[in-house]
């Protein structure tokens, strides 16, 4: 138990001098007056949830694809680690392999951490550290599931969050030194620090989340926010253009309240890409959201923006590069993102703006996001008529003409993610047919990696954009704002139809925009589990891109379904940083619906949802570091994750083998007989080849042991439809998942009942599963 | 582009890299000398523009003649069930390496673990990843690309081919397996 003191003193004088609001604060106050006991592991060190780690590793073992067969990290290197090789450190392939995933891991958690630190202390430096923690009012009493299970305590204002953010910083540093060479050199340890990192990463994102939803008025576990518009073609050319870029919404929410101030709100567009339009959105949602990270190049080319202002996270690092072409001033706003630029944080705003106006600079650097409002927004009414929408994109004859040049050398398309055939698109284009280069556009991630490739030096991307200009001003769409926590009401009322399988699953879309296929296909997938009454989630970039189609009657997916946390809901949570709120609901499930102690009790909560509540995450396409850290949260809380095959450049996949059926033995903790439950879930992290197979493996690892017979049947019933329909067979592992007659569903219960007995399938029991023997409550002997 | 540098630019394997089957008779031998190959195919081989070309006769001509059986990859299952291919399994991608790495693997028919996988038809990206998978930790797997793109984390791969002479590849592969 970390134990500690804090001290505020209003005013000190001393011979040195006078020192005002000194706030001291050491270690951890543990709250006594929180009635539920104490847990076993209250802010839990790297070991602490070890043995718990290496109980999920037993059963989903890592495969690595090593990226090169090297290892690149001290002086003694470069290592040859091919096959059995060690390194000049000792290290093998396995541990190099596992050790860059902890790296990305921590870099990851790492970046939210910093966030919230930032955030935290903006808030509190203008609320006040004792301003009270408020995700939900009434409808929401356990305010910090994530919090509670892992520190042991319960916040409830500002001030209480900084002690976490102490734990999580503290805890991170001793996970990156684990990765200095000499130090750590068992992959499974390797792992069970992946998985730390992971916990401290939803750590982070839930004090970040909380602490805005309750001081910047953010929706609060609101099942029906506001629609907000989406889209390139929501932004009205005539009127000045601020564009936000990133994730740390103070500067934008700034903007947004000097616009106001002035009256200006109709006068100006705001709009943003990334996480901070969501949640620019979530504190006004007269702001617009432009559309996911992939985005940038496309829209900062078009000219629209007049001034371009980024926070951190998630930016391109050209920005200034691309923001210069069209003439925009950039405002940089975090000491994590200067880009090079002059700091004039302690400069009269007016100064500022003359120099921007008048092109003295390119930009500027403002750590200071109230002066960052006033300057974005008195520099976009000067620099607007001077720019007149200067933009970077060619006219049809210059594309044409660009396309002629292009030698058909296949370095564009050797340089493509996507593998885009490019060549063939530009010898269209040759011949004034732009239709190919507009298609290349639907799959295209914005990377603009082709043209730093090109020889000719052509503005390829550009040139996708032109082609596709019409298609581009009609993306007009709907997408509610995030609505953060769910209710304690909304959990109460799904929690036991979940448990039981009746609610067939929880699905969340979640991560950045770098798809095999384009954005549709999350789209596709979020209305398949919405339309079968799943309840679908959805953060960040996904969350926008699923927004981003029309169904037959014109309606996006969240004109389309209710908000709700319900069965047959689309809810879009927030930002990457709201993903705390899934993890939160999970588990909340086990706490408020199944009573479960949560204070500081990690390993028996994760047993529990592991075991019992159907939940998959989905990060369809995950890119960043901070995208493997989400996703290590939920592996260590028992949740499965797939990603899309852009994924497997993680390096790592941890699955089960699902005809090894010992590893898919648990506790019956009624006897304390360890029993088989076939392989639910069978994986914790794969990469997926293609829509179909996702959908397919969603709905099979929703699948829990506790699922009573109707719930498994509902959950079979999903597995069997959509494998039927997307592969046209029966799926050849149904009998592994059934375990009495009466998981049979019902519509198909003789064709099932003959592939039982082909493979000689035998009954087994529905035990009241768990992998933690201090759980059994009948000890033998 | 030359005919063994990696078909994605940035690609870098590092010491260990494929050796190029330069021939196809090189390949059929190499099909020959195995007692328990197996053939991954992935996706693509099934998606257009592949699949306009006979590539996929081809395949499954390689497959009958060298008695290779072809597992599908959850990418390529529909379509290879559709055309009524015989299969071994088919499972996900990452399942079917995974496996593959695992030495103690009795096979998708229970007899024994493959001492050879063919891939072909998988996006280049996760064919790559999952070759070296392989590479490093699949003890005595041999592993032969032949995909039209040079795959350097096999022990062999065909090098950079243009489509037409690809198809040709394949066929003359079929054909030196059919003859004996």
């Amino acid at each position: 138990m970390r134990e500690g003191i804090r001290v505020k003193v209003g005013e000190l004088k001393s011979q040195i001098g006078i020192l005002k609001d000194l706030e001291v604060s050491i270690g951890e106050i543990i709250e006594e007056k929180w009635e539920e006991a104490l847990g076993p592991t209250p802010f839990p060190s790297i070991a602490d949830l070890r043995s718990w780690d290496l109980k999920i590793l037993e059963r989903y073992k890592p495969f690595y694809m090593p990226f090169c067969d090297l290892c690149c990290l001290c002086t003694m290197g470069k290592c040859d680690l091919t096959g059995d090789k060690r390194g000049a450190c000792g290290i093998d392939m396995a541990g190099q392999q596992s050790r860059i995933v902890l790296l990305a891991c921590c870099i990851g958690a790492a970046t939210h951490t910093s966030h919230a630190r930032h955030l935290l202390e903006h808030l509190i430096s203008k609320y006040g550290s004792g301003y009270p923690l408020d995700v939900g009012g009434l409808s929401v009493e356990v305010e910090a599931p994530i919090t509670r299970l892992v520190c042991g305590i319960r916040p409830e204002t500002l001030g209480d969050l900084e002690g976490v953010l102490d734990y999580v910083e503290e805890q991170i540093v001793h996970l990156l030194s684990a990765t200095h060479t000499g130090q750590e050199g068992s992959y499974k340890d390797f792992e069970s620090k992946i998985f730390h990192a992971g916990m401290l990463d939803h750590l982070a994102m839930e004090v970040a989340d909380i602490a805005q939803i309750s001081a910047l008025g953010l929706p609060k576990a609101e099942p029906n926010p506001p629609l907000v518009e989406i889209g390139l073609g929501i932004i009205d050319h005539a009127k000045p253009v601020i564009l936000v870029i990133g994730h740390n919404v103070p500067p934008a929410a700034d903007i947004m309240d000097y616009m106001e101030e002035l009256g200006l709100q109709d006068a100006i567009e705001l709009c943003g890409i990334c996480c901070t339009a969501h949640d620019l959105a979530r504190y006004n949602p007269k702001a617009k959201i432009i559309g996911p990270i992939s985005w940038q190049l496309r829209f900062i080319r078009s000219g629209v923006p007049d001034v371009i202002v980024i926070d951190e996270q998630c930016i391109r690092s050209d920005v200034l590069i691309e923001a210069m072409k069209i003439k925009a001033p950039l405002i940089a706003t975090s000491e994590k993102d200067c880009q090079g630029l002059p700091d004039r944080t302690r400069d009269p705003p007016d100064e500022i703006v003359k120099g921007l106006v008048e092109g003295d600079t390119p930009g500027v650097l403002i750590l200071d996001p109230g002066k960052v409002g006033e300057v974005a927004v008195k520099a976009a009414l000067k620099v607007a008529p001077k720019r007149m929408k200067f933009k970077a994109i060619p006219d049809v004859e210059e594309l044409i003409e660009g396309a002629k040049k292009c030698r058909r050398c296949d370095d564009c398309r050797r340089s493509c993610p996507n593998d885009l055939d490019i060549p063939s698109a530009m010898a269209r284009a040759a011949g004034g047919d732009l239709e190919g280069l507009a298609r290349l556009l639907d799959h295209c991630i914005g990377c603009g990696r082709c043209e730093r490739a090109c020889p000719a030096e052509l503005p390829i991307h550009s040139f996708m954009i032109k082609a596709a200009e019409k298609e581009i001003k009609e993306e007009r769409y709907k997408i509610r704002a995030g609505r953060g926590a769910v209710q304690d009401v909304e959990i109460r009322n799904v929690g036991s139809p979940i448990v039981l399988g009746e609610i067939p699953g929880v699905i969340a879309f979640v991560g950045c925009a770098n798809y095999p296929r384009g954005g549709v296909e999350v789209a596709e997938m979020a209305d398949e589990f919405a339309m079968r009454r799943y309840i679908v989630t959805a953060t960040g970039c996904a969350a926008m891109s699923m927004a981003m189609y029309k169904d037959k009657e014109g309606k996006t997916i969240y004109e389309k379904y209710p908000g709700s946390f319900d069965a047959g809901g689309v809810s879009n949570i927030g930002s990457c940083i709201s993903n705390a709120h899934i993890a939160g609901a999970a588990i909340k499930i086990a706490s408020i619906f199944a009573k479960r102690r949560l204070r500081a009790n990690y390993e028996e909560i994760a047993d529990y949802i592991l075991n019992r509540v159907g939940a998959v995450g989905v990060a369809w396409g995950a890119m960043s570091q901070k995208a493997a850290s989400i996703a290590s949260g939920f592996w260590r809380l028992g949740i499965p994750v797939i990603v899309g095959p852009h994924g497997s450049k993680y390096r790592r996949m941890l699955l089960g083998r699902k005809e090894d059926e010992e590893s898919w033995k648990v506790y019956d903790a009624r006897t304390g007989e360890k029993v088989y439950v076939g392989p639910a879930p069978e994986h914790l992290f794969y990469a997926a080849e293609t829509k179909e197979e996702a959908m397919v493996s969603i709905a099979k690892l929703c699948m829990r042991p506790n699922d009573t017979p109707k719930g498994r049947a509902i959950k079979l019933t999903h597995y069997i439809d959509l494998h039927r329909r997307l592969y046209g067979v029966m799926p050849d592992d149904v009998y592994l998942y059934v375990r009495t007659k009466a998981d049979i569903p019902i519509t198909i219960k003789d064709e099932v009942l003959q592939l039982l007995e082909e493979k000689g399938w035998r009954e087994t029991v529905v035990p009241d599963p768990t992998l933690l023997p201090r759980l059994i409550r009948v000890q033998k002997g | 582009m030359r005919q063994f540098e990696p078909w994605q630019i940035a690609e870098i394997p590092g010491p260990k890299k494929a050796l190029i089957i330069p021939k196809p008779g090189v390949a059929a031998a190499l099909l020959k000398r195995s007692g328990r190959p197996l053939m991954v195919v992935g996706g693509e081989a099934v998606e257009e523009p592949t699949a306009d070309k006979p590539v996929l006769e081809h395949l499954i001509r390689i497959s009958t003649a060298g008695g290779i059986p072809m597992a599908a990859t959850m990418g390529a299952a529909r379509g290879l069930i559709e055309r009524g291919v015989r299969l071994a399994g088919y499972m996900s991608a990452m399942e079917i390496a995974e496996r593959l790495r695992d030495g103690s693997w009795k096979g998708f028919d229970g007899a024994g673990p493959y001492d050879l996988a063919v891939f072909v038809g998988l996006p280049y990206y996760i064919e790559w990843l999952i070759l070296s998978g392989l590479k490093h930790f699949a003890k005595g797997l041999i592993t032969i690309s032949l995909d039209r793109f040079y795959q350097p984390h096999a022990n062999w791969s065909l090098p950079n081919t243009p489509r037409d002479e690809w198809v040709e590849t394949l066929k003359a592969l079929a054909e030196a397996l059919e003859g004996g």
